[in-house]
Parts: structure tokens; C-alpha cells; sequence
């Protein structure tokens, strides 16, 4: 699995915001480092598909050979995780992962199960994510993004809100689980130690490498 | 599909409005060829003019409209003002909003039992103070100066005036704003109506222009309240709508043209006057003073305003229902001798498939209104200006202006009398009420839920469906409460649609109006009440009880 962007230009009112060529390798993690305001999160949105009006794009976004440049957020195979977990409240832990889980696929109690178990947080399907600890519920979110079977991940900032000892716990998890289903990973952050965890190139929205202060 | 939804929507505010006006203004001219008008004359305005009663029914639409409104909008400011950021606030904002859910015409005969010479106040003053053995014979409802109707416009104004204007105060940084005028030195309630309450009359405007125009215009509160001789003009315009005599419908026609008219020349002057009241709230909040020491009087006073429209509601409310069950009650005593439920099982009855018609035309236009809405906003999360003043249409076009253009148009094309066709012409007034109540939280809505939704596989529908309608369950069901409500409530629409076939407990209620009889009057005021204040208990429940084990659904 290879995500591929292809000149991918993004500008604003005629301002350039984003210009980018890249190829992310499977279980590679493409670090794009900024200040906020830099664009990061148009790169994101531009990625799967929720670029709000106002910008416009130009450019080829290729996932595992497919051009998804112009297809609809949902039929992108594109796992994405915010700074936020934004589990479902209305739904169960249970819920909210069988929500990620396709429709067609056999066996569900089991999967959620099994991926609740690989959280760390094994019998918890029943839970009311709200009743759950940061990191729990990060944890949850990253697993309802793995069960739907993403082909990539983008991460926008999703270590941001976890102190300090989770953090470094979460960012092992993260790409540890991305590495072994062999998915190219895009991480989009301002703090720099989640780029050297990460171990992959750090560049900026322009392509342009950035230079990480050595530790 | 959404677009369809807006266009939809937006049709079912604009047209029944234009259509009803346009078969007024025919007959006001003496085109009406069902009933044999086929030329052009003047003959309804010089009918409308010989009335003896014109110039007051005139004065008394301005100046009860004017008054009602100044009234109703000082006291919500001044309550807000004085409680904004205390402690009191939130419950009081959770009093107020089940008193949205009160038909007008429930607390217009409660206000009555109130203040009539046989009510509660003139029963407790008697005969200590007022050495009464009797009622005293006072015309203080249905007074010739119409203050009773203003009473009763006031008290159903404010709660919706205070609601209108929390929905409007996290648009306005008010608690920063506040929290700089008093660092400044300011009195915080003076603080507040110099620096919140321009941008608050702004997010509110609309609201206002409607309570302007309803105040002026109203029909069962001032059948109720109002002066009986001669009445209002939109009273006396629904007389001669209602007369067996049809060829006085070319008269009405012209009465309805003409109270449009006075609408739209008193939303003018308003409009003026908002240009003349802002220039002199400008130079009083730059001339410095602080108000500090005015600010305890101003809380008290807004404490007393909060309080006197709460009473006069509850206790409106508690008689109602105490003479629904009470049997002999001799003046001046407080309580009745007896208390019986004879006249509850004699209406029993006629009360039981009038009720079930009432809620099933209510939960109709509701239903189809809350599809309209969802469908409305899906299409256009922000409404442009243009959107929010067609949704407004309904509210500030007096009933009485187009609702019998309507009611000649359905009897044309044979679509009156039916329960369908009574909640086809409620929707014209739930659907604005549905859109309000949804549309801010729906544009609250996090939409990165939609997003991480979409990157998981789901397509819009499923979206909808599955994430966003779940979520905003608690704000769907609110806006079921309010728009069955705004259905109950009709009087209008329903009489003149029904067209004295189908009726509801609003029409049932408001015809013993002129009756006497209180018990009866209390029986289904009290329902009237109840039907609507039931459905607003279980659109509290609901979420309370699917959501029980939801910690993050207990907002929004």
C-alpha cells in the first residue's frame, strides 16, 4: 500500500497554501511539520476529500494505484485521526467500533472484541465512551479507524491533547499498529518529538525538508 | 435531495402567504367570483368605513401592538440585564421554557380568572380592603383601553422575547463584554443594556417584528381579553368573515387589507424608530455614568417583572384548574366549598376525540415540518438573509391578513374541512418555529463527527442518519415540543381551514369564551394546557431515558 500525492497545489483567493509532491511507503510515517496556520490541516482536508469552499486544488492524490483525487470522503479508504477523538456519544465503545467496521464483514462480536483486547481495554464493549479516560478513548478511536480497514492513515495532531507519559505511550501505539498492517501513515503535527518518534521524513506543507533540533 | 428540501420548505413558508393575500385583496376590491363579485369597486372600503367602530379598532391595534411590545421587550432586557452570569439564571431559563409550550389562549383565560372581578387577586383583597361582599361590577377584562389584552399579550411575550434573546446571547461575547464594563466600573445590569443589549436587540430583531405584528393582530387573546364594544379589528374582521351574511366577506376582505396596511406602517415607524432610540442609547452608554447606584433598584425591579409575569401565569393557571373541579365557590372566599369532578365527566365526552384530533393534526404538521426543516437545513446550514426573513414571513404577516384569503382558496379548489387541510395550514406556522429551535444547534453540530463518520466508510445518508440526526436527537425533540405546540395553539387557521367541520381544543376553548360558565371554560383551558405542556414533559424524558447511560448526550 503506497499513498502517492501528485503536485498537489492548494491555493486561496489566488494565494499558494500547499504545494506538494510525495510518496509515502507502506508503514512508512510522512511527518508534515508547521505552525499552525501553515496549512496543515488544508493538506488534510485536501487528502480525504473535505476541502471547505473558498480553496481551491489542483494536483492527483493516488492511494494503492487508485486516483481518489475526486472521490467523495467515504469511498477513499482513508483512516484519519483528530486531535480529538470524536468518539460517536451517542453510541456504546462496542458501538462506536462497530461502526467503523464494514458492513459485510463476518464475524463482528469477535473483531471488536479482538480489537478492544489489543486496546488494553478487553470486556469494555458495553462502556459508555464518555465513562472512559483520555487515552482509552483515544485508543478507541484509533481501533474504529483500523477495523474499518483503511488503506492509509493521516493523523492530524492526535497527540496533542494527551499529557505528556501518555503521549509518548500513544505515539508507540499508533505507529507500531500502523507499521505491522503495513500502512503509509501522513502526520501532520507542530510538535516536534512526535516528528522524531515518528522516524520518517519531516517535511513542511512546500515540500521543503525541515531540520529537527537533534534531541 | 436537500435542495428539493429547501425549495420545499421554503415554498410551504412563502406561497400559502402570497396566495392568502392575494385572495384578500381580490374581494377587497370586490373581485370574488365564487360569491358572484366580478367587477372591480370600492363598495367593501366604503362598508369598512361606515363601521362606527373603525377609528377605535384602529387605535386600539397600534396602541396595544405598541404598548404589548415595549412592554414585553423592556422587561426581557430588564431581566436578563439584572441576571445574566447569577446563580438564578439557569433556573429560570428552565421555568421559562415549558412556558413557551402554554397556548396563547390557556394563559389568556388564565390571566382572566385572575384579574376579573370574581378572580383570585379581587377574592384575597376582599372584603378586608375592598369591603366587597360581591364582584364588584368593573369591566376590568375586556376593559374598552384593551390593557387586559395587553396584560395578557405581555406575559406570553416575555418568556418567548427571553428565549429569543439567550438563543442570541452566545452570539453577542456578552459575559466578556459584561465582565469589561464592570471592570470599567460599571453597574452590572446598567453595564449589560449599555453594552449587550444593542448587540442582542440586533440578533433579535426579527423575533420582535413578529411579536409587533401578532400583538396587533391577534384574534383569540383578544376574544378572550379584549374589548367586546366594539371589539378589536381583527375580531371584527373574523365576525364578518364567520357572518352568514357572505356578501359581508368583501367587507372583511377590505378589513384584512387594511390591518395588513397598519402592520406594515407600524413595522415601518419601529423601523424608524430603532434608527432615533439607538442614537440616544449611543449617547447615554458614551456619556460615562455608571449606574452603580441604580443597579439594586434595577435588580429588584427586574426580580418584581420576572415574578409578576410567573404568577400571573401560574396562578392563571392553578384557578383554571380549580374551577375545573370546583363545585359551589361563593365570593369572596379563596377556595371553593366543594370540589367535584361533575363537570370533568360531563365533558368527558366531547373531550376525548376532540383531543385525539388536536394531537393528530399536530403531530402531522409537526412530523412533516421537522422532515422539511432537516431537509431545509441539511441543504443550507446557514440561512442567508433572504431564507431568514421568508421564514419570518408567516410570523410577521398578521393571520388575520391572509389566513381568510387561504380559507376562500381552499374552499374553492373543495380542500377545507378536512384534519389534512387543518395541519397542511398549521405547518405554514409550525415550520418557522421547527426551523428556529433546530437551526442553531444543528450548525453547533461538531462536523468533524460527520467527517471521522465519512473516513470510516459512510456515505452522507448513513452519516445523516446514523450520526448527526442521533446526536442532535435531544434538539429534534425540542423542536417537536415547540412546533406541536405552535399546532395546539392555533386558533385562526383552524377555525377558518376546519371551516366548522374539524375543531380543535383551541377552537372548542376559545368559543366558550363568551359563555359564563367557568368550570366548563376551566375544563378545556386545562386541556388545552395539558395536551401540549404533556408532549414538552416527554420530549424532556425521551433523550433523559435513551441517552441514561450517554454521559456526552446530556448537552446539545
Amino acid at each position: 500500500m503506497t499513498l502517492i500525492v501528485d503536485d498537489l497545489t492548494i491555493t486561496r483567493a489566488g494565494q499558494p497554501m500547499v504545494a506538494l509532491s510525495c510518496r509515502v511507503a507502506p508503514g512508512e510515517v510522512l511527518t508534515v511539520m508547521g505552525p499552525s496556520g501553515s496549512g496543515k490541516s488544508t493538506l488534510l482536508a485536501a487528502l480525504v476529500g473535505a476541502l471547505p469552499g473558498g480553496f481551491r486544488m489542483a494536483g492527483r492524490v493516488l492511494l494503492n494505484g487508485r486516483d481518489i483525487t475526486g472521490l467523495p470522503t467515504h469511498a477513499r479508504r482513508l483512516g484519519i485521526l483528530f486531535q480529538d477523538d470524536i468518539l460517536f456519544p451517542h453510541l456504546s465503545v462496542g458501538g462506536n467500533l462497530g461502526f467503523g467496521l464494514p458492513a459485510r464483514v463476518p464475524e463482528r462480536d469477535r473483531l471488536i472484541a479482538e480489537a478492544l483486547e489489543d486496546a488494553d481495554l478487553a470486556g469494555m464493549e458495553r462502556r459508555d465512551p464518555a465513562s472512559l479516560s483520555g487515552g482509552q478513548r483515544a485508543r478507541v478511536a484509533l481501533m474504529r479507524t483500523l477495523l474499518s480497514g483503511p488503506d492509509a492513515l493521516l493523523l492530524d495532531e492526535p497527540f496533542a491533547r494527551l499529557d505528556s507519559a501518555l503521549r509518548a505511550r500513544m505515539r508507540a501505539f499508533v505507529f507500531e499498529r500502523a507499521r505491522r498492517r503495513g500502512l503509509p501513515v501522513v502526520l501532520v503535527t507542530h510538535d516536534s518529538a512526535d516528528a522524531v518518534a515518528a522516524g520518517g521524513p519531516v517535511i513542511d506543507v512546500q515540500g521543503r525538508p525541515v531540520a529537527l533540533p537533534s534531541p | 435531495m436537500a435542495r428539493l428540501g429547501l425549495l420545499a420548505a421554503l415554498t410551504v413558508l412563502g406561497l400559502p402567504v402570497l396566495a392568502g393575500l392575494a385572495g384578500v385583496i381580490g374581494p377587497a376590491f370586490g373581485y370574488l367570483p365564487a360569491l358572484g363579485g366580478q367587477a372591480f369597486s370600492l363598495e367593501p372600503w366604503r362598508g369598512l368605513l361606515a363601521w362606527p367602530g373603525l377609528a377605535g379598532a384602529v387605535r386600539l391595534s397600534v396602541v396595544t401592538g405598541f404598548l404589548a411590545t415595549l412592554i414585553a421587550l423592556g422587561l426581557t432586557f430588564l431581566i436578563v440585564a439584572a441576571w445574566q452570569g447569577r446563580p438564578g439564571f439557569a433556573w429560570l431559563t428552565r421555568v421559562l421554557a415549558p412556558m413557551l409550550a402554554l397556548p396563547h389562549a390557556a394563559a389568556a383565560f388564565g390571566l382572566a380568572f385572575l384579574i376579573a372581578p370574581s378572580g383570585w387577586i379581587a377574592r384575597g383583597l376582599s372584603p378586608w380592603a375592598t369591603g366587597w361582599d360581591r364582584p364588584p361590577d368593573l369591566l376590568i377584562v375586556n376593559d374598552p383601553l384593551g390593557l387586559a389584552l395587553v396584560a395578557g399579550l405581555v406575559v406570553k411575550e416575555v418568556p418567548f422575547l427571553l428565549l429569543m434573546t439567550l438563543a442570541a446571547l452566545p452570539q453577542t461575547d456578552s459575559h466578556r463584554s459584561l465582565l469589561v464594563a464592570q471592570s470599567l466600573g460599571y453597574g452590572r445590569t446598567v453595564g449589560w443594556l449599555k453594552v449587550v443589549a444593542p448587540r442582542v436587540y440586533a440578533q433579535i430583531r426579527l423575533p420582535v417584528y413578529a411579536v409587533l405584528a401578532y400583538a396587533m393582530s391577534v384574534v383569540d387573546v383578544a376574544v378572550i381579553l379584549g374589548p367586546t364594544r366594539p371589539p378589536t379589528l381583527a375580531v371584527q374582521i373574523l365576525d364578518w368573515t364567520t357572518d352568514p351574511d357572505l356578501s359581508l366577506r368583501f367587507q372583511a376582505a377590505a378589513g384584512s387589507v387594511l390591518q395588513l396596511g397598519l402592520v406594515v406602517a407600524a413595522l415601518g415607524v419601529w423601523r424608524a424608530g430603532e434608527g432615533l432610540v439607538g442614537g440616544l442609547w449611543t449617547r447615554w452608554a458614551t456619556r460615562g455614568a455608571r449606574g452603580v447606584v441604580a443597579d439594586p433598584a434595577l435588580r429588584r425591579l427586574a426580580t418584581g417583572a420576572a415574578g409578576a409575569v410567573g404568577l400571573a401565569v401560574g396562578l392563571g393557571l392553578a384557578g383554571l384548574f380549580l374551577w375545573s373541579v370546583a363545585g359551589l365557590w361563593r365570593f369572596p372566599a379563596a377556595w371553593p366549598e366543594v370540589l367535584t369532578l361533575r363537570t370533568w365527566a360531563g365533558e368527558v365526552v366531547a373531550l376525548g376525540p376532540v383531543t385525539g384530533q388536536t394531537a393528530l393534526i399536530a403531530l402531522g404538521a409537526t412530523v412533516a415540518a421537522l422532515v422539511l426543516a432537516v431537509a431545509a437545513l441539511q441543504a443550507r446550514p446557514d440561512p442567508g438573509r433572504w431564507v431568514l426573513a421568508l421564514i419570518y414571513l408567516p410570523l410577521v404577516v398578521p393571520q388575520i391578513a391572509f389566513v381568510p384569503g387561504l380559507a376562500s382558496l381552499a374552499l374553492v379548489l373543495g380542500l377545507d374541512g378536512t384534519a389534512v387541510s387543518v395541519a397542511l395550514a398549521h405547518l405554514v406556522f409550525v415550520l418557522p418555529y421547527v426551523v428556529l429551535v433546530l437551526a442553531e444547534p444543528w450548525r453547533a453540530w461538531d462536523h468533524r463527527a460527520g467527517l471521522a463518520a465519512a473516513a470510516l466508510g459512510a456515505r452522507p445518508a448513513r452519516v445523516l442518519w446514523a450520526v448527526r440526526l442521533p446526536m442532535l436527537f435531544r434538539a429534534l425533540l425540542a423542536a417537536v415540543a415547540v412546533g406541536f405546540a405552535t399546532s395546539v395553539a392555533q386558533y385562526l387557521p383552524t377555525l377558518l381551514i376546519g371551516a366548522g367541520r374539524v375543531g380543535t381544543i383551541t377552537t372548542e376553548a376559545v368559543a366558550l369564551a363568551s359563555s359564563s360558565n367557568r368550570r366548563l371554560i376551566g375544563v378545556w383551558a386545562v386541556v388545552q394546557m395539558a395536551l401540549p405542556l404533556a408532549m414538552f414533559a416527554l420530549c424532556l424524558l425521551l433523550p433523559a431515558l435513551l441517552f441514561r447511560n450517554r454521559q456526552g448526550m446530556r448537552t446539545g
